[in-house]
């Protein structure tokens, strides 16, 4: 119990919960906090060149670490600038505590300079969120707040924070314990849930696991009891984009991403397994494909933290609420009480084994050195090249994402960061900075569009500053061209506003930054090129020039079944009902 | 192409939320947000220390859609407790009041107030020419008093929205 200012709670609080990064950018509203970080000893302050751009940073130091991101960025233009990225964290599940500035009490509600309805606006896009009143509220509240990011899913906070809250002094006080009045999310799964569960999975002749981003947050050990259980039950693993590296890619029961640009393999094990054991993954539009055709002759066990993911879209046979890792280590204890072993899955194995041959990830080039690089091989090369360095991917959003997602393997968890559920282009490059102020050492890669990187590119100045050797790998094919395809398969290729037109020169950019800047242009210089990028100390952007009108196969048309997968590009017939046309 | 909408059952929740700024805004938020719907919400704060407040929502949807909704308010962090009235052996009491003004003189006049009598309404108001009814009961009896006195000069109405407890000895 000491008396200080606002101001200085604030930053007592983030050390006394380990903070040691904040991202962030200062303003008028948020001068008392920033004076009490000045020349701080523990608490390093990243000065980003946007509000958006802080709030995806501190989503991939989330994402590659486990621990909470924190923003602190100021009232009105700040907040609001901050919130798509608080908004991708809440689909994602990603644990933030986002500080704000405020205007003065006394000034609130009266159009003040730079005021907004913070709480308001950020109301239904965060997991909760806080307007402090009083100083003395202050350590309660942030403590709190980090409980709330950390603790069940995970998700955003908000803490609006007026100027003369952080200027008045009170009492800074601590809570011995937290247990919060109304939110005690539930932890370990209900018994009898797992012990049929168990029953289930011993019973099951064409199981597969279907896993998410939820293994993952749940942290390396549950990613570890995942591999565990599968190699305990001998069944196939498949995993949402999110959920990628919770399971090795090298792995003979791996079957691939699953979903829109999933492999036809594992669509085509969803659809025919007589049994889906879903963990931590809340059957999403872009997994599931047509609804009504959607796996329909399995019984499905859902583990999940969050009771309102299950029954949600897709009706199951057995909810089992929990943390992922609990139920994981729960469902390994009771299988091996049981003396259970694998069952033979022989005529399972070989009827994947036929939809693997179809080699849904292959695609067509030409393998001149002068030809144009193909996308995919870009991301494969890029694959090899990296191989054995253990790196931290991140990537934007379109075609380039789920190429990456399709090509770049994982063997582990907290390596691969991209936007799933909101798909935010601009996230890539300012998680990467994230994980890099992170994970100093490691190699870090944002594999951009030359489209989304322009969403947030003025992040340069950044990694100028805090001299940070991210790498960024564009796959410039001068096209939006997700948007690009989807004119293709559903408007007759009529190419309304996906061109990338006047496109900066990126290594002349790197120039004005003080980075390296390279030019890649044919498959010649593909792997030279990337050699090149990983051997350059400090920050590189590569600027890939690849195929300009490739897309992105196999793929789910929007309103179509896992078991219509468009598998190569002459499948496409360029136009679709207005029931299709209606989905996203 | 034409939008598609599915028909629903009525059901009437009752939700225990810390009484602090900004609750109400999150739930009825949250149904706006989720496309669900609100045919009728009260609220007033329900202990000594005006800690917690009781909200009344009448819903409808069909039934995954209600777990839905109740699982949504459920993981709202200032959210205590979500109870569904119409589970199970659906026993529980609806009431709502509301405040009815007729204007008119002389057969109108009477006859409202004869009808008044019968739906058991109490004036507590009058002039020469008006009186304001109170009404208390479920909304299906509120209901069918007001299209009544629109028969005989009625000229405003307010209501309460319906507040609901389970039946039995048991707390919620």
């Amino acid at each position: 119990m000491t008396e200080m200012s606002g101001a200085d709670m604030v930053v007592q609080a983030l050390v006394d919960l380990g903070v040691d990064t904040v991202f962030g950018y200062p303003g008028g509203a948020v001068l008392p906090i920033y004076d009490a970080l000045f020349n701080h000893p523990s608490i390093k302050h990243i000065l980003v060149r946007h509000e958006q751009a802080a709030t995806h940073a501190a989503e991939g130091y989330a994402r590659s670490t486990g621990k909470p991101g924190v923003v602190l960025v100021t009232s009105g233009p700040g907040a609001t600038n901050a919130v798509t990225g608080i908004t991708d964290a809440l689909l994602d599940s990603i644990p933030m505590v986002v500080l704000t500035g405020q205007v003065p009490t006394t000034l609130i509600g009266t159009d003040a300079f730079q005021e907004c309805d913070t709480v308001g606006i950020t109301r239904h896009c965060t997991k909760h969120n806080y307007l402090v009143m009083d100083p003395d509220r202050l350590g309660p509240i942030i403590h709190e707040a980090f409980h709330i990011a950390t603790h069940g899913r995970p998700g955003p906070v908000v803490i609006d924070i007026p100027k003369n809250v952080q200027v008045a002094t009170g009492t800074y006080s601590v809570p011995e314990f937290i247990q919060h009045n109304s939110y005690r999310p539930q932890v370990e799964p209900d018994a009898d849930a797992i012990a049929q569960a168990i029953d289930m999975i011993a019973a099951s002749e064409r199981p597969i696991f279907y896993t998410g981003g939820g293994v993952i947050n749940a942290g390396p050990d549950a990613s570890a009891a995942l591999r565990q259980l599968v190699s305990l039950t001998g069944a196939p693993v498949t995993s949402t984009l999110m959920g990628l590296g919770a399971f090795p890619s090298d792995d003979p029961k791996w079957l691939g991403m699953l979903g829109m640009h999933g492999t036809y393999e594992s669509n085509m094990a969803m659809n025919r397994a007589d049994l889906i054991i879903a963990v931590g993954a809340r059957f999403d539009d872009r997994v599931t494909g047509r609804l009504d055709a959607f796996s329909p002759d399995s019984k499905k066990i859902h583990i999940d933290i969050d009771r309102s993911s299950i029954n949600k879209i897709v009706p199951v046979d057995l909810a089992v609420v929990g943390d992922a890792g609990r139920a994981l280590d729960a469902l390994i204890a009771g299988w091996q009480a049981k003396k259970l072993s694998a069952r033979d899955y022989g005529e399972w194995w070989r009827r994947i084994d036929g939809w693997r041959a179809t080699r849904c990830l292959d695609f067509p080039e030409k393998k001149e050195p002068d030809a144009a690089i193909m996308p995919q091989r870009a991301v494969k090369a890029l694959f090899d090249a990296t191989r054995g360095r253990d790196p931290i991917i991140t990537t934007e959003v379109g075609q380039h994402q789920m190429w990456a997602a399709q090509h770049f393997g994982f063997a582990a968890p907290n390596r691969w960061l991209t936007s799933g559920g909101l798909g935010t282009m601009g996230y890539g490059f300012p998680a990467a900075v994230g994980a890099q102020i992170a994970h100093p050492g490691r190699l870090v890669v944002c594999i951009a569009g030359e489209a989304s990187l322009q969403m947030n590119i003025q992040e340069m100045g950044t990694v100028s500053q805090y001299r940070l050797p991210v790498k960024i790998f564009i796959l410039n094919n001068e096209w939006m061209g997700m948007v690009r395809q989807w004119q293709e398969l559903t408007y007759e290729s009529r190419y309304s506003n996906s061109y990338s037109d006047s496109l900066p020169d990126f290594v002349k950019l790197a120039d004005a930054y003080g980075w390296t800047g390279l030019r890649i242009d044919t498959l010649g210089e593909l792997e030279a090129g990337i050699q090149t990028m990983i051997d350059t100390p400090g920050p590189v952007i590569v600027d890939c020039r690849v195929a300009q009108l490739a897309n992105c196969f196999p793929m789910i048309p929007s309103g179509a079944a896992h078991t219509d997968m468009i598998l190569q590009p002459n499948d496409i017939v360029g136009t679709m009902d207005d029931e299709a046309k209606a989905l996203v | 192409m034409k939008i598609k909408t599915e028909a629903g059952e009525r059901h009437v929740l009752a939700i225990t939320v810390d009484n602090e700024a900004g609750v109400l805004a999150k739930i009825t938020g949250l149904f706006t947000a989720r496309g669900y719907n609100i045919e009728s919400l009260t609220v007033a704060d329900i202990t000594a220390d005006h800690a917690l407040s009781r909200i009344t929502i009448v819903t409808s949807g069909p039934p995954p859609i209600i777990d839905q909704i109740i699982a949504q308010l459920d993981r709202l962090v200032p959210v205590h407790r979500v109870v569904d009235l119409n589970d199970a052996d659906d026993a529980h009491v609806e009431r709502e009041i509301a405040l009815v003004k007729v204007a008119g003189t002389g057969d109108k006049r009477i006859e409202a107030l004869r009808m008044a009598d019968v739906f058991r309404a109490k004036v507590v108001d009058t002039t020469l020419s008006s009186f304001i009814f109170e009404i208390t009961g479920t909304s299906d009896k509120v209901d069918r008093f007001i299209a009544l006195m629109r028969e005989c000069g009625l000229v405003e109405v307010g209501r309460t929205g319906v507040v609901a407890i389970a039946r039995g000895p048991e707390a919620l």
